[in-house]
This record gives C-alpha cells, sequence and structure tokens, in this order.
C-alpha cells in the first residue's frame, strides 16, 4: 500500500516534471500567456530550469566542439573548459540577482526562483536552434554555410525577447517599465562584478599585506 | 660481489657516454637554422633553410672605394647595377657563377649640350631590353636616358602640368621602364602615385595613387571638429610608395609603409600592391593573412611596430620576395600571396642585415644590398627551396601528380610546411580522391578548397547510395500519412465500442 503511494507520487511528479518541460514549449511560442502561467500558475518547474541551463552551457561546448572547422576557429590549446562555462554561467546568474535586487525596490512580483525559471526558460530557443545548426554545418559547404550566422542571430535574439517578456511578466510590469528594467539589470550587473572585483583585489591586497608582515617578522626574528 | 662490481661498471661507461653524448648532438643540430614560417594561427615555425647566404661582397672586394649609402640594386640578364648613392656613382657587375666583378664605375654620361654631366645622389637606374639606361639622377632633378655607351639620347626634367606642384624640385627616387619604353617614376614629395612617362618623354599622369584611408570614426572627428581643426586635419597626406619593380608582363609591383597599425595587428595590411595598365591593385592575397612580412613582432633593440617592407623582387613564376628594413628579414611569397618562408634577421653577421635598401634577383640567386654596410650579400636557394618551387611551378603548368610529389619531398624535409599539405590535398582533389583531400585540407584547416573536395565527395555519397536516400525520403514523407491513419482507426473503434456500450446499456 505504502510502496504504492509512493509510485504514485513519483509517477505523478514526474509526469508533473514532463509536463513543465513539455511547457517550455509552449513558452516560447506564446511568451506572453506562457510566463505568467510560468511563475503564477506554477506550470515550470526549478528542475527543469536548472536542466536548461545546463543544456545552455552544454551547448556552448557542443557548437565550440561540433562546429565544421569551416565556421570554427576556436583554438583549442588556449581553452579552458571552466572559464567557458563560468564565463557564460556567471552574467547568468548575475543577471538574475542584479534584477532581483532592482525589482525588489520597484514592486516588482517575482520571488528569485521566479526570475531564475523565466531566464531558464527564456533559453530554450537558443539550444533548440544552436544544436541543429551545429549538426548542419558538418553536412554542408562554405557557400551553403552562410545562413549560420543567421541563425545565430536569430537564436540570440528570440532568447532576448524572451528574457525582455519574463521580466514584464514575471514581475507583472508594463512594457516601457519592463525595457528599463532589463537595461538597469545589466547596469546593475556590471556594479556587482565592479564590486566582486574590487572585493577581491582588496581581500587579496589584505592578505598580501599580512603576508608579507609575517615574513618581515620572519626576518627579524631569525 | 662480481656481478655488482660489474654492474657498477656498466653503470659508469653507461653515464660517461650519455654525458658525452648529449654535447655532441647539440654541437651538429646548430646549424645555420634561421628561417621559418608561419602556420594558420599566426605561430612562427622553425624551417630548413630555403635559401642560404654564401657570400658578401663590399666596394673594397670589387677592386674599389666602398660604397656609402648605396640605395639601389637593378639585375638584367647577368649584369647587376649597384647605386652607390653617397659617391655619386653607379657600378655596373658581371655576375659569372654567382662571382661579382666590376666592369665598370658611371659617373657621368656624355653629351655636348648637357651642362651637368656627373651624376649627383642618384638613386635608381633601369635597363632596357635593348641595353638603354635610365638613371633616376635625384639631387640633378632629371632623369637620364643613354644607350649602353651612356651617350644621352633623352632627359626628362619636371614636367609642366596643372597637376605637378611646380614649386617642389623635381627629385625622381626609383623608376621602371616598360616594354613600350613607357617611364614609371617615384619622385621625392609626389605622393599621389607613380608619375608616368611616354617614350618621348611626355608626361601622361599619374598611376595607382595610394588611397586615402579615412574611416567612419574620422567623419565623425570631423563633423564635431572646429574649422582650424579641420584645416589642420586637410594636412593628411597618403604616404609614398618606397620601392617599385616591374615584372615580365608589364605589371608594377610596389612597396609602401601606408597601413595602419590595426591592419598590421590583423595581419590586413597591404603594403605590397600589383599594379595593372590602370593603376588597380590586383595582387592575389589568398592566403589567411595578407603578404605583409612578420605576423608577430616584438619591440626591442630599436626594432619597432611591424615589417616595413622596403623593396621587392618577383620571378617569372609568380613569386616574389620583399625585405624588411626594420629587421633586416626577407620573405618570400608565392602567387597566390602564401609565405613561402621568412629568413634573416638584424646584425652583421653573413645573412643578416643592418639596413637592407634593395634586393634582386639573378637567376634563382637573390642579392641584397646593405645601405649601411654597403654591401651586397648573395643567397642561394636549397635543395628545399628547390623542392618548394618545382612544386608550385608543376602545379602551376598542370602536372597535380607531379607536384603531389615534390610536396611530400617537402615534407619529408619539414613536417610542418602547411603549403606542402595543401598541396598534397589539391593534387588527390584533381585526381578525384575527395576523402584524402579533405583530410589533407583539414589539417591545415584550408577552408575553401575543403569545401569544394567536401561538395563532391557529398555529390559522390549521394549518388551511390541513390536507392537509400529515396527509400529513406519515400518512408520519411509515408510515416505522418501512416500514423494518421492508424490514429483515425483507433478513434473509430473506440466511437464503435463506445456506442455498442451505450446501446447495451439502453
Amino acid at each position: 500500500m505504502n510502496m504504492n503511494l509512493s509510485r504514485k507520487i513519483n509517477k505523478q511528479s514526474f509526469q508533473k516534471f514532463l509536463d513543465s518541460f513539455k511547457y517550455a514549449f509552449y513558452v516560447i511560442t506564446h511568451p506572453f500567456d506562457g510566463f505568467w502561467d510560468l511563475t503564477h500558475e506554477k506550470r515550470g518547474s526549478l528542475a527543469v530550469a536548472h536542466i536548461l541551463v545546463f543544456l545552455t552551457l552544454m551547448t556552448n561546448l557542443w557548437t565550440m566542439r561540433y562546429t565544421n572547422f569551416m565556421f570554427n576557429t576556436v583554438r583549442w590549446e588556449r581553452v579552458n573548459i571552466w572559464t567557458e562555462i563560468l564565463g557564460l554561467l556567471a552574467p547568468l546568474l548575475i543577471y538574475c540577482v542584479a534584477n532581483w535586487c532592482l525589482t525588489t525596490l520597484f514592486d516588482g512580483k517575482g520571488r528569485m526562483k521566479d526570475i531564475y525559471i523565466g531566464m531558464a526558460y527564456s533559453l530554450t530557443p537558443y539550444i533548440l536552434i544552436t544544436n541543429p545548426v551545429t549538426i548542419i554545418s558538418n553536412f554542408v559547404t562554405i557557400e551553403e554555410g552562410a545562413f549560420i550566422s543567421y541563425f545565430d542571430v536569430i537564436a540570440l535574439g528570440w532568447s532576448l525577447a524572451l528574457i525582455l517578456v519574463s521580466v514584464m511578466q514575471v514581475h507583472d510590469y508594463s512594457f516601457f517599465k519592463a525595457i528599463l528594467t532589463f537595461i538597469f539589470s545589466i547596469a546593475g550587473m556590471m556594479i556587482i562584478v565592479f564590486l566582486l572585483l574590487l572585493f577581491f583585489d582588496l581581500i587579496s591586497d589584505g592578505i598580501g599585506f599580512f603576508i608579507s608582515l609575517y615574513k618581515e617578522i620572519m626576518y627579524r626574528l631569525y | 660481489m662480481k656481478l655488482k662490481r660489474k654492474v657498477a661498471t656498466a653503470l659508469l661507461v653507461a653515464l660517461t657516454i650519455l654525458s658525452i653524448c648529449p654535447a655532441k648532438v647539440a654541437s651538429a643540430t646548430e646549424v645555420n637554422s634561421y628561417t621559418y614560417n608561419y602556420d594558420f594561427w599566426g605561430i612562427e615555425y622553425e624551417s630548413p633553410d630555403a635559401y642560404t647566404p654564401v657570400s658578401y661582397v663590399d666596394g673594397k672586394a670589387l677592386g674599389t672605394t666602398s660604397m656609402s649609402a648605396p640605395d639601389s640594386l637593378y639585375a638584367r640578364d647577368n649584369r647587376l647595377f649597384v647605386v652607390d648613392t653617397g659617391r655619386n656613382r653607379i657600378l655596373e657587375l658581371l655576375v659569372t657563377d654567382g662571382e661579382l666583378s666590376l666592369t665598370r664605375e658611371i659617373l657621368e654620361v656624355k653629351d655636348d649640350e648637357l651642362e651637368v654631366k656627373t651624376l649627383n645622389g642618384p638613386m635608381d637606374i633601369f635597363q632596357t631590353e635593348n641595353g638603354d639606361l635610365y638613371i633616376a639622377d635625384t639631387a640633378n632633378h632629371r632623369i637620364l636616358h643613354t644607350n649602353y655607351d651612356l651617350e644621352v639620347i633623352k632627359v626628362i626634367y619636371r614636367p609642366v602640368s596643372a597637376s605637378v606642384d611646380q614649386g617642389i624640385d623635381f627629385e625622381p627616387t626609383k623608376l621602371v621602364v616598360d616594354r613600350a619604353d613607357r617611364v614609371f617614376c617615384l619622385a621625392r614629395n609626389v605622393n599621389r602615385g607613380l608619375m608616368q612617362f611616354e617614350a618621348s618623354g611626355e608626361f601622361i599622369g599619374f598611376l595607382g595613387a595610394n588611397e586615402v584611408v579615412f574611416s567612419m570614426a574620422d567623419k565623425i572627428k570631423k563633423m564635431l571638429s572646429t574649422r582650424a581643426q579641420k584645416e589642420k586635419m586637410a594636412d593628411f597626406m597618403p604616404v609614398e610608395y618606397n620601392n617599385i619593380y616591374i615584372d615580365d608582363l608589364a605589371f608594377v609591383y610596389s612597396t609602401s609603409d601606408n597601413f595602419k597599425t590595426e591592419e598590421a595587428d590583423a595581419g590586413t595590411a597591404k603594403p605590397i600592391r600589383k599594379l595593372n595598365a590602370l593603376g588597380k591593385d590586383i595582387l592575389i592575397r589568398n592566403g589567411e593573412y595578407f603578404p605583409m612580412g612578420d605576423l608577430q613582432w616584438g619591440d626591442s633593440s630599436n626594432k619597432y611596430g611591424p615589417s616595413r617592407i622596403e623593396d621587392i623582387t618577383a620571378f617569372d613564376d609568380g613569386t616574389y620576395y620583399v625585405v624588411d628594413r626594420i629587421r633586416g628579414r626577407i620573405f618570400g611569397y608565392d602567387e597566390q600571396g602564401h609565405l613561402l618562408y621568412a629568413f634573416g634577421g638584424p646584425g652583421h653577421k653573413l645573412g643578416y642585415h643592418v639596413n637592407p635598401t634593395s634586393i634582386e634577383h639573378v637567376g634563382t640567386d637573390l642579392y641584397v644590398l646593405d645601405s649601411v654596410t654597403g654591401g651586397i650579400t648573395r643567397y642561394v636557394r636549397t635543395e628545399f627551396g628547390d623542392l618548394i618551387h618545382s612544386a608550385l611551378d608543376e602545379y602551376s603548368v598542370g602536372n597535380y601528380e607531379k607536384s603531389a610529389e615534390y610536396w611530400k619531398e617537402v615534407l619529408a624535409r619539414n613536417g610542418n610546411y602547411e603549403l606542402a599539405y595543401i598541396g598534397i590535398g589539391r593534387s588527390l582533389l584533381r585526381q578525384e580522391d575527395y576523402e584524402g583531400a579533405m583530410e589533407y585540407f583539414e589539417a591545415k584547416r584550408d577552408d575553401d578548397n575543403y569545401s569544394r573536395a567536401w561538395k563532391y565527395y557529398r555529390k559522390d555519397w549521394i549518388e551511390n547510395n541513390m536507392g537509400y536516400v529515396i527509400i529513406v525520403l519515400v518512408v520519411l514523407f509515408l510515416i505522418p500519412g501512416v500514423v494518421k491513419r492508424i490514429k483515425k482507426m483507433r478513434w473509430e473503434a473506440r466511437e464503435q465500442y463506445e456506442y455498442e456500450l451505450k446501446q447495451k446499456n439502453k
């Protein structure tokens, strides 16, 4: 009986997971309706958001690795895979933080979780377009490959537009307020990065000071 | 115990041998290898010598006084002219088996009417096929046209023309003459291109004016600046050419310093041009980087910035060699604008230059003139260089298989030689071995050729597997219909079942 129940719950939660995964396809085609229900009707889930972010990071790497060399000038000897991952993940996360900081001050309805889910679902077009293009790039000639850059632009543009709509719907903002918030979020990101750099710089200077102090004392003592 | 001692002895012997050997190996590898090449990423790789310096000859060695700031070399058949600017003379040398011997010194010309017969700071000389000489007598503001015995045929002075500034002295620095006896000359303080003279000496006009580089940033700057600033900006002038060379087909090669640092950084500077009769630049730049000398440079020992191409000499097969006056290097390029090899460097040793001003070729030998040391260095093509040129020549006449053989020989001597891979790939492409060609092209990232090979390979594959392709297409075409049909049938069955259930319940 107990086992049955747990299996039933598992099955239900898996069904919910699948539904929220499928919902990503609805969101990218019906963004206004989609993003509203995503957070307000709990149609999206954190698990799916994590998976989408992970897929985005992987897509970035796959593109670098598997795009045909005709359209690809990545020099693998110079690539640090962790820098590549962090270089994409950090801006995404910092965006969430900056957006949250800003919207909390300006009557945003969304919580951090909602912002993150909205951002993650917005990345779906990037994943959906870039990966097939990467595969196709191995089957075309240079002349036929001219479309690749177009598709890259489309993927990025679509994702950016979705992020904008997600700001609008998640926080229940008007269109202009959403655009302003988006722009100021980016300014906020820069401020956060600046503060982080300042912080680490000061900390390392501070540590350096104590290390040199210790060395000096050691020289004097011995 | 005995065994131990034996082992110890053996070890000692081995150690002794090992400690001697590396020293020997090191001295064996220390050959005069200073040739290099750049790969796809612009990184330099060492290469065997394609040209090797064999001799250095200065004025004393030729049996005359030493040279002072010689500015130009000119070669025709087996005669080599050295324009010794500082000593107001031109030396005519005879080249026999690479050895230089002085034929005569040209100090003055023969003419009854000319007031000044001596040369004054000459900077260039040209000899036509029939032996006539054209001398750029720079400080005398004239171009002298004489026969081989130095009897003056005509003299060209500053042209009287609206397009030539009459307030500036005519100081011809470099000149070439085409088969129709048209003179193309560079003159000091003239920056509108090459001055072109008819066989009669009449001025025709300018050719190949250096493009004025004017960017969007300049435009915005101009919009924001005041009138006084604008007037100052108007002084911006295109830079003059450094040197010119005319090849067998009457195309004029020119070199200049006229490029921006950003262009040099990006590998897209155009210091070398090949002008057609209309003055249009038709140099082929198919390489990953434009022909511009070094792709990487360090700033040290008073040597700053990118290469400054001072002179150029072109072979009949379309390859050309340029010399960099900053670092004393020589760069060879093929007809397509790929770097063949670079060699040389700054310094006083044999094969190094302090301030090279001119490069010429006699046969396959290269002669480089250094204006500071006042001497001529002779370079001889090595076996490696011969192989490269043979491969290029065989390809250009259509012997692709033979060309590939030569490239394989090149690869055996230098496994990093990019053009060899591409050359073999191209010959495989001609032999319709597309897969092999693709492999070679991908190894050196030649995307254009790879794309071509891939196109044929794909076409072949589709033709050979046409049956499968059709089957897959048909299946893909049919699946949606079948699925629809099945769904419909199931729906109908359910409808029927529910209807029957309803009837039963009634």
